[in-house]
């Protein structure tokens, strides 16, 4: 491994940590596309910062297109209160034209500018370690990696102090404000560092891979935990986990590092989504499809309850009676039969002491609707466990 | 070129005259079905959807190896509806909310995007320029079986709007009491949808990924403002929508260095901004002159009343009073003195003031009915 190649690495996993941090709270605030707002909006902030300043890396480019991200934000707000429009068409309206403010400010200086739009949205991590930064005359080191980890340590300085706040003012708003901190304060607070965020890490990645390093780790973090602290933690290690990946993946494919960035996010994400424990795709269908059964086993011990003919009680006369197709009354049937709810004697189904009070217990829940009741209920007939 | 050589180009200069026939088209598609998508909150889907499209036409060029825009358009086509439908799988089938499923599938399907179309560019065959156009839109590359192929589109589309105005405007409204009047909401829920997704498609080549969003909502927002009634909305979106197209076009076309998309959308950004401030009933402007109207309505019932306070002391109800007495009291100005008088309720004469009989009654009755001349 080269140097550069080491400090691509580095630069990306800083990238990914930053992002990571922001995107949680905004995740969990419901802001997300928020992100993907400010990620175009700083575009004239930018190209005017880059007037006045030639360099992608100045700070007060780095402010300037910040202060455009924050902008954005309020004139969302500012739409948004004034009751003519929803919340997302209020972001739809304001950051297209931001954006093609900016577009259109680069194409009419095109001659004496050297930015391209491109850059702005997709940013090239290759050439990152290019462009160094000289402390008297000696290099200690990209410049993009200094204004990142620079970001990365505010990021978390504020993290740690406001940890609290945040936390409460992200799940709670009305009891954050009775407790004293004002949640304005806190989510101005929030835009800031993610608007910061975005545009110190656009040169290096580029604006796209700032809102999926935002979004992404937090939503597959969001799927596993429910714990805020956990939360933070495996969106920090998906994020990291997909940026050295990314990287070689793209050394591999010879193609952009933003991009198999990305798509590693997106394999993370996909992999999180169909299989996390409780709340994957997979996990969520079987459940359905448990939870389906659980009710026809009910209906049918009801069924039985109810009928003390024989002809009712028939084996195959279940089938037109509950309209149940064969399948699905065979996999109820056995299921009943091997918790010991009902025996068959002669093809003629009966409740046994334990299908009778179960059934009773069952009415009585459905009556009364008091969850704890059916968790008694799972406890003392191991259902679908057995 | 100024804007008088442009109009006598339009009907004569074939580029021009595609290029603006095609942004028209666009807008007003854009318009019709940008009126659903406000109103059923999905105002973000179009910004999803429209970098979503975009691995689609990456691959679609990696499978036929052509530039060929109506094959790029139905990969674009296939790869916005799977982001259509995993941004429902998530939304349904887990907790995260929609604006993380619209991120996540926006910034994934574009990064991925991303990655396809810089490794097309590293491959050997020199046929891959050209395919970036699809990110900012390139409204000059269109030809006349584009707008055809537009014109065809927008056809469709108006032919299963009224087709289904019915189902649609049911669903849009009343979700609920479709489903329990029978019709499958399923269908006319992904039929809405896939034509949103559409209509994104088809206008990636002229304005790009990036601004697709704002060519769907622009024109539906600025409509909403003037109308209450969903076929009017729909009327006004095309036509804003096709004129922010038309004017759009005129613009960057008199100027050097300026490319269409970001002007149409800004076009179409004024429009919006002026239906907010001038719509008559919902807009900006009206809104706060009826407050201060209201307002002064206010000021002038209470020095009324503060007036019939002082009458009521007296028996002569006529009795009159210095101005001075008034000048405690805060809602008193010398305008709604005048106006008061101009209302017949109050006289005036010199320094002295006193109330009239149809003052007094006015007074009396002033918290128990709406007064009738309601000004």
């Amino acid at each position: 491994m080269s140097n550069a190649q080491i400090e691509i690495q580095i630069i990306a996993s800083l990238v990914a940590i930053a992002c990571a941090i922001p995107g949680t709270f905004l995740v969990l605030r419901k802001m997300a596309m928020i992100s993907d707002a400010i990620s175009h909006s700083i575009l004239p902030g930018i190209v005017i910062g880059f007037f006045i300043t030639h360099d992608l890396n100045s700070p007060l480019l780095i402010l300037l297109a910040a202060l455009t991200g924050i902008i954005t934000v309020v004139l969302v707000e500012y739409i948004q209160k004034t009751g003519l429009v929803k919340e997302d068409t209020a972001i739809g309206l304001v950051f297209p034209i931001l954006f093609s403010i900016g577009v259109i400010m680069i194409a009419k200086n095109a001659n004496d500018v050297h930015l391209d739009i491109d850059a702005v949205l997709l940013g090239e991590l290759a050439f990152a370690p290019f462009d160094r930064l000289m402390i008297a005359g000696s290099d200690v080191g990209p410049k993009s990696m200094w204004i990142i980890g620079s970001i990365l340590v505010i990021t978390i300085t504020l993290l740690i102090a406001f940890f609290k706040e945040l936390k409460v003012s992200t799940f709670d708003a009305g009891l954050a404000s009775a407790l004293g901190f004002s949640p304005v304060i806190m989510h101005y607070g929030l835009m800031s560092v993610a608007s910061v965020t975005t545009v110190g890490a656009f040169d290096a990645v580029g604006a796209i891979l700032v809102v999926a390093l935002m979004i992404a780790p937090a939503a597959a973090a969001y799927l596993i935990t429910t714990d805020l602290k956990k939360m933070l933690l495996y969106a920090i290690c998906f994020g990291v986990f997909s940026a050295i990946s990314g990287y070689w993946m793209a050394h591999w494919l010879d193609a952009s590092i933003a991009g198999s960035i990305t798509t590693m996010l997106g394999l993370l994400f996909l992999s999180v989504y169909l299989f996390a424990p409780s709340k994957g795709i997979i996990a969520v269908m079987y459940r359905e499809k448990q939870q389906r059964i659980e009710v026809s086993l009910l209906t049918f011990l009801l069924h039985l309850q109810n009928h003390d003919e024989i002809e009712e009680r028939h084996v195959n006369h279940l089938n037109e009676h509950i309209n149940w197709q064969k399948v699905r009354s065979k996999t109820v049937l056995d299921l009943a039969l091997k918790n010991n709810m009902i025996s068959i004697d002669n093809k003629v189904v009966s409740l046994t002491e334990k299908g009778k009070t179960f059934t009773l217990k069952a009415i009585d829940y459905i009556i009364t609707n008091e969850d704890s009741q059916i968790e008694d209920m799972k406890d003392d007939f191991f259902l679908f466990r057995g | 070129m100024d804007l008088q050589e442009y109009f006598s180009l339009v009907f004569t200069d074939y580029t021009l005259r595609t290029i603006t026939l095609g942004t028209a088209i666009l807008g007003a598609v854009c318009g019709m079905l940008g009126s659903f998508a406000v109103l059923r909150k999905q105002s973000l889907l179009g910004d999803a959807i429209s970098h979503a499209a975009l691995p689609g036409i990456a691959i679609a060029f990696l499978i036929t190896g052509a530039k060929e825009s109506n094959t790029l358009l139905i990969g674009a086509l296939v790869s916005g509806l799977i982001g259509t439908f995993w941004i429902r799988g998530i939304i349904t089938k887990t907790h995260l909310k929609s604006d993380t499923a619209l991120g996540l599938i926006l910034s994934l399907f574009f990064g991925f995007g991303m990655l396809l179309l810089t490794f097309i560019q590293k491959q050997p065959n020199a046929n891959q320029a050209g395919l970036d156009k699809y990110l900012f839109g390139q409204a000059a590359t269109l030809v006349e079986s584009d707008v055809w192929f537009m014109a065809i589109v927008a056809g469709l589309c108006l032919f299963v709007l009224l087709l289904f105005w019915k189902e649609f405007k049911l669903l849009l409204f009343d979700a609920d009491y479709t489903k329990t009047l029978g019709f499958n909401t399923k269908f006319i829920d992904i039929l809405i949808t896939s034509f949103i997704v559409l209509a994104i498609v088809l206008g990636l080549q002229t304005v790009g990924v990036v601004l697709m969003s704002a060519m769907l909502l622009a024109p539906a927002a600025a409509a909403r403002q003037w109308t209450n009634s969903l076929s009017v909305m729909v009327i006004l979106a095309s036509v804003f929508g096709a004129f922010a197209g038309v004017f759009g076009t005129t613009i960057s076309a008199s100027q050097n260095n300026l490319s269409t998309g970001p002007v149409i959308v800004i076009v179409a950004g004024v429009f919006v901004l002026i239906s907010f401030v001038f719509s008559p009933s919902r807009g900006l402007l009206f809104r706060q002159i009826r407050l201060i109207k209201n307002r002064r309505d206010l000021e002038l019932h209470k020095t009324l009343a503060f007036m019939y306070h002082i009458a009521e002391t007296h028996d002569d109800i006529s009795h009159p009073h210095t101005v001075k007495i008034l000048n405690n009291f805060q809602g008193y100005t010398r305008s709604t003195l005048k106006k008061l008088v101009d209302r017949n309720y109050v006289t005036l004469d010199g320094q002295m003031w006193s109330l009239t009989e149809n003052g007094f009654n006015t007074a009396s009755n002033l918290y128990n009915q709406q007064s009738d001349n309601n000004e």
